[in-house]
């Protein structure tokens, strides 16, 4: 005998059906309100025009992208670099402030005062500091302003990630150390085979997030010089008193940000489904 | 003798738990230990691995003491099992992983001699089917099926057991008991703290009852179990017997 669902199932589904298709009716009655809202009232404004002529303008647009793809390039060749040093660094940082033993107080107490200065140091400071306040020093073989500035942003981004990395080492449950020491390992090892494999999948989220947020503040790098996208926008919005450049480069850092963004929920969805399924 | 513990002591705070706690195993013998919650057992336990360190006293393996400051924990650790209450397999790798960590990272075998090994294992507890499943796929008899053989493949003198079935449903607690009835037919030397008595009573050499941190009472199961000379014994049998675990 084939399962025949009841009529009284029958009714359910048919009210339930009935119930979803009203949701999405009035879903799509609400968007179509506030849009209309919207767009009557920017457009309605009195000074929309000539704010359409000096954000919106398709000519001047038209005019400065090469330029600003151009330094977009740069951009993102600064955060593939930055952003591997980075979660490197931020690694070795919240392993070195695990290290247990009075011989490792140095270098505890060392990773511990970077984090906890780096998190509150403006960016901007750390970036004045490290492309203005080094070649100062005349020494030779200083680098160049970019890598400077880019040791700006890693350093900044490292301690962020250092605390995430030792959240999640944190979150790792003891008896799993107890566990691998159990079978012999040693403290490094348990760390290394045990420990980290578990912390990182747990942060992975978190993680990709301030690569995202990292995406963006890669852009602060033209305050020492550099020409990178926002740099180039700036350059056209002095030339032609006309502030489309920079909306350029705003849509085009939304795009370049999305597959991150992507990969960040999709990673996120994962990790609440693995979490779940132990259960 | 190849486990001696001496006058052992271990507080947490102002918690004395062990206190002066004496207890030697034979080689090939099976130790039970019996005692209610807090009694001691998971602690002397954890000691002797050196997960916890004691506060007074002495242990020996083999005639080596282990407690000595000097001596080097992570090699007295692989001479010696632990199996824990809640498996404490590592949910990141599969069972085949887990079996294979320490015997390549710790003992430097060949990857495939290992996983070899490990297989044959798998194959006699009949988990060879599951050597790729992740933990989280498997049930809690046969997480801990896993977690005796991980400890099993590192070749341990001594076999430290805790509570490894308290964690399980009822109708998967059989699964685990004969692999470790097999385990003493083959006369692998194991220390094993527990609630269940009539288990205690099949498969051990000698029971120890536990009371405040020292071995109150021990002796052949029949005598401890069935005839106790300490009324503290019998006072805790009374109980087990009424909670209906004997």
């Amino acid at each position: 005998m084939t399962y025949q669902p009841s009529t009284r199932q029958q009714e359910r589904i048919a009210y339930r059906r009935g119930r979803a298709v009203r949701s999405v009716l009035l879903a799509a009655a609400s968007t179509a309100v506030v849009g209309i809202a919207l767009a009557v009232g920017i457009t309605g404004a009195p000074g929309w025009k000539r704010v359409k002529e000096s954000f919106f303008d398709l000519d001047t647009a038209q005019k400065y992208l090469p330029q600003i793809l151009e330094g977009l390039w740069l951009n993102l060749k600064l955060l593939v670099v930055c952003a591997t040093l980075a979660l490197a660094l931020g690694l070795l940082v919240a392993v070195l402030r695990t290290l247990r033993g009075p011989v490792f107080f140095p270098v505890r107490a060392l990773a511990t005062g970077y984090t906890y200065s780096f998190r509150g140091l403006p960016l901007i400071i750390v970036l004045y500091l490290f492309a203005f306040g080094i070649p100062g020093l005349r020494l030779k073989g200083t680098p160049d302003v970019l890598v400077l500035g880019a040791a700006a942003i890693i350093v900044t981004y490292g301690a962020y990630l250092a605390e995430v990395f030792r959240a999640g080492i944190e979150s790792v449950h003891p008896s799993q150390i107890a566990a691998a020491r159990s079978l012999g390992l040693s403290y490094r090892q348990a760390m290394r085979h045990v420990v980290l494999p578990q912390a990182v999948r747990r942060v992975a989220p978190p993680l990709l997030n301030d690569t995202v947020a990292l995406q963006k503040d890669v852009g602060l790098i033209s305050l020492a010089g550099p020409i990178d996208a926002i740099r180039a926008a700036q350059i056209g919005v002095a030339q032609d008193a006309d502030f489309t450049p920079y909306i350029v480069a705003g849509v085009l850092f939304v795009l370049l940000a999305l597959p991150l963004i992507a990969v960040t929920d999709v990673v996120t969805l994962r990790a609440a489904r693995r979490q779940n399924a132990g259960t | 003798m190849l486990l001696e513990c001496r006058d052992v002591r271990k507080v947490f705070g102002d918690h004395v738990i062990l206190d002066g706690l004496t207890l030697d195993v034979a080689e090939h013998e099976v130790v039970a230990l019996i005692g209610a919650s807090g009694s001691g057992k998971s602690t002397l336990l954890r000691c002797v691995n050196l997960l916890a360190e004691i506060d007074d006293g002495t242990i020996h393996l083999d005639g080596e003491e282990i407690t000595d400051p000097r001596a080097d924990a992570d090699r007295v650790r692989q001479r010696i099992g632990l199996v824990f209450q809640s498996y404490n397999l590592f949910p990141h790798m599969t069972v085949l992983d887990n079996i294979t960590l320490a015997p390549v990272h710790v003992h430097g075998r060949p990857v495939k001699e290992a996983k070899e090994q490990a297989l044959q294992w798998l194959d006699r507890v009949g988990l060879a089917d599951r050597s790729g499943a992740y933990p989280d796929r498997l049930s809690g008899g046969q997480q801990q099926r896993v977690a005796i053989v991980r400890a099993l493949v590192n070749n341990p003198r001594l076999l430290l057991l805790d509570e490894v079935t308290s964690a399980l449903d009822p109708e998967l607690v059989g699964e685990v008991l004969s692999m470790i009835r097999d385990l003493k037919g083959e006369g692998m030397t194991m220390v094993l703290a527990t609630h269940e008595m009539g288990f205690a009573k099949q498969v051990a050499d000698r029971v120890a009852f536990l009371d405040s941190g020292r071995v109150l009472e021990q002796g052949p199961p029949e005598q401890v179990l069935g005839d106790p000379v300490e009324a503290r014994t019998r006072q805790f049998l009374k109980r087990i017997i009424e909670a209906g675990r004997l």
